[in-house]
């Protein structure tokens, strides 16, 4: 898993069947310092998230086992809200 | 998952016979920013995504959750075709 930040959203009506209803978020990776540390991607949300937010992500085939319909390709999934970093 | 225009297909008669019937699709990978970073991938399409649309693909062995690309040698799928994207509540892209 990787910690990341909200900095987007993206709305696409036309998607993979399965994922009606699951929303997409433009996330940017970072370190416990939360500065970048990769260029920005798009999660699935699975913890309902807001813009600003700082997440947890999942990558690779892990990422759709957060959502409810698993079979889906998605290799990016927001799956939690970090409150605090002690490093 | 990336950001992609799509900016053509690949025909192709002699192939793996697993993906016999697979729609490939040339993509060229954007960045959020809606530029072009030039790298690009062969992603089957499995939500009838056309030439010039932008859309979003999955790589990796998620681009096999699909079930008509299930356990086939696949490791690109497009999954949405978008409608608009912001960042910092700015749009970046809306599709006309």
């Amino acid at each position: 898993m990787y910690l990341g930040k909200v900095i987007g959203r993206v709305v696409a009506t036309q998607k993979y069947e399965g994922l009606e209803g699951v929303r997409l978020m433009v996330v940017q990776p970072i370190d416990h310092d939360q500065k970048p540390t990769q260029a920005p991607l798009v999660a699935a949300d699975a913890a309902q998230s807001g813009l600003g937010d700082i997440v947890y992500c999942e990558s690779g085939r892990e990422a759709s086992m957060a959502l409810d319909e698993k079979f889906v390709p998605v290799d990016q999934c927001i799956v939690g809200h970090v409150d605090e970093i002690d490093a | 998952m990336q950001f992609g225009r799509v900016i053509g297909s690949v025909v192709s008669t002699q192939k793996d016979p697993k993906i016999m019937n697979f729609k490939l699709l040339v993509v060229r990978t954007l960045n959020p920013a809606n530029e072009d970073t030039g790298s690009y991938v062969v992603a089957v399409d499995a939500v009838g995504a056309g030439v010039g649309e932008v859309v979003l693909y999955a790589t990796g062995s998620s681009a096999r959750q699909t079930v008509q690309t299930d356990a086939k040698p696949i490791d690109a799928v497009i999954m949405a075709i978008i409608d608009s994207w912001d960042i910092q509540g700015e749009v970046v892209f809306r599709k006309e």
